[in-house]
């Protein structure tokens, strides 16, 4: 039996979906903090009553903070930040037809789906791309590129920016965010141990001849120890990873999501077409907002890794499930 | 024993309070996705006459089409201002949908009316309000199918007399014209 594709039964196989690879990602977070304070827990557990106990888990509580603290900060500042940087400019009262058209498409997709108005912003730039920020429902913003509005059809246009609204209604702002909040703490951090182990290194290196006092540790322990080092090595890369994955599932759910609101797949389909249709990079949306765009800003060069480090999946597998949502039907029936 | 009845009656609190409040949220966006329609259609009966004005003087000879849309409209405010429900308001309101469709038809046939700028911006308005509408009803006709689907089912419809439920009616295309595919001539 063919899995169902209409909209409904993807949307909700995308929330499960991301629901279990956010999961990964705050394990891998705390094995990195916790797991590290378990294994100088267990190194330091029996000994003498005068030396060191790693009671506290240090190291999980400041990168938990600092997580918390860039989070915080990304959250308060990030969408000026984000807008500031592409150099947008907001659109308040349309002058030309296609801001009119533009800003009427918003509200028509802020009706649908049931969200106040987002404000709106026009990009300057000729790579046809779009992207949504604010902290919540009722902060949003919307941004097109110049040339988004210059490419696309008035129902394309529409598919698109209900692509946005999905974004907005699924909070993949606030979830986005956080993450890249916890990919620049476990960046920092691990960048910080780095330097300390090499100088630790290096004034050990003279000491080593205490290292007699080192009880016949538990093999067990060392193999964790040695684990959690490499992980810390390997730390940015597979954060990253982590995320991006995350990333191409909201991608998935928020195409999903302009398919409700427009009940018509089959125009963000053809609006997908033609942005992929457009070679070149989005030179004015940088990699920090990547997440949020309806298609990589960063264009072909994207795909290396094999699609892993992809912040959106293949344009070919989105075009091919928006077509089987509109001919959702058929497929189950069919089977 | 007593822990294991205590348990339970905890369980079923909890479920009757998490049920109820559920009950009660979906009735709420179920009015507030009516009042979204509402707006829409206040806005549509307010850019007619600005529609009026701008294409009555180029279109004498279709001055039925024009009345038609007038006296759609005026019948629409008047049934609407009575506060009826969803049926006789969806009624009405498809009968002007109707009108202006006829009337946009016509507005295609003269190429001058459609040069000057202030006809394009008015279909784009309309076009957009148009679309609005249908957005709103979408929205409306989603969240009371979910309101409608959860009082009806077990266990919510134990209690949803309780939690004042009551199903919530759909907006649904009354008239023919609506239904009807049109007809293309070549």
């Amino acid at each position: 039996m063919a899995a169902p594709t209409d909209l409904f039964s993807q949307q909700a196989r995308n929330r499960s979906r991301s629901r279990w690879v956010v999961v990964p990602f705050i394990a891998f977070f705390a094995w990195l903090g916790f797991g590290g304070d378990w294994i100088a827990w267990q190194y330091t557990r029996y000994a003498p009553a005068g030396e060191y106990h790693h009671a506290v888990p240090w190291l999980g509580i400041v990168l938990t903070l600092l997580g918390a603290g860039m989070a915080t900060y990304a959250w308060k500042t990030g969408p000026q930040r984000v807008l500031w940087s592409t150099s947008a400019r907001e659109i308040t009262t349309p002058e030309t037809p296609e801001e009119r058209t533009f800003v009427n498409v918003v509200e028509e997709m802020a009706v649908a789906s049931g969200v106040p108005r987002p404000r709106t912003w026009i990009v300057p730039d000729a790579d046809p791309n779009a992207f949504a920020t604010g902290r919540d429902e009722q902060t949003a913003h919307i941004a097109v590129t110049q040339g988004l509005l210059e490419t696309l059809n008035r129902d394309e246009l529409q598919a698109v920016i209900g692509h946005e609204m999905g974004h907005v209604r699924n909070l993949d702002v606030r979830l986005m965010t956080l993450l890249a909040a916890l990919v620049g703490a476990i960046t920092l951090l691990g960048d910080g141990m780095w330097r300390m182990m090499r100088g630790g290194a290096r004034l050990s290196g003279g000491g080593s001849s205490n290292g007699g006092k080192k009880k016949g540790g538990n093999p067990l322990l060392l193999v964790a120890l040695v684990l959690w080092i490499i992980s810390w090595l390997l730390a940015p890369i597979i954060i990253r990873l982590l995320a991006m994955s995350v990333s191409r599932e909201r991608e998935y759910l928020a195409d999903a999501m302009s398919a409700q609101f427009t009940r018509n797949p089959l125009a963000l389909a053809s609006a997908l077409g033609r942005i992929e249709g457009a070679v070149g990079p989005t030179t004015a949306i940088k990699r920090g907002s990547a997440h949020l765009c309806i298609a990589d800003p960063l264009g072909r060069d994207a795909r290396a890794l094999g699609g892993w480090g992809a912040s959106h999946p293949p344009m070919a597998i989105r075009i091919a499930r928006l077509k089987a949502m509109a001919h959702g039907r058929d497929v189950t029936v069919g089977g | 024993m007593i822990v294991i009845l205590l348990v339970v009656v905890i369980v079923l609190a909890l479920w009757f309070v998490g049920a109820y409040n559920g009950l009660v949220a979906l009735k709420n966006q179920v009015v507030n996705g009516w009042k979204q329609i509402d707006v829409q259609l206040k806005r549509r009966h307010d850019l007619i006459p600005n529609l009026i004005s701008t294409v009555k003087g180029a279109m004498n000879f279709e001055r039925e089409t024009l009345e038609a849309v007038v006296a759609a409209r005026n019948k629409a405010i008047q049934v609407e201002s009575s506060g009826a429900g969803v049926k006789e308001t969806a009624a009405v309101e498809s009968q002007l949908t109707g009108a202006l469709t006829r009337l946009l038809a016509v507005v295609e046939a003269y190429p001058d009316l459609k040069a000057t700028g202030n006809i394009a911006q008015l279909q784009e308005e309309l076009t957009s309000t148009e679309n609005k509408i249908a957005f709103a009803r979408q929205h409306y006709n989603d969240v009371a199918t979910t309101d409608n689907t959860k009082q009806r089912q077990i266990p919510t419809m134990f209690i949803a007399g309780l939690a004042g439920a009551s199903p919530a009616e759909l907006w649904e295309i009354e008239d023919a014209a609506e239904r009807a595919v049109p007809k293309v001539e070549l």
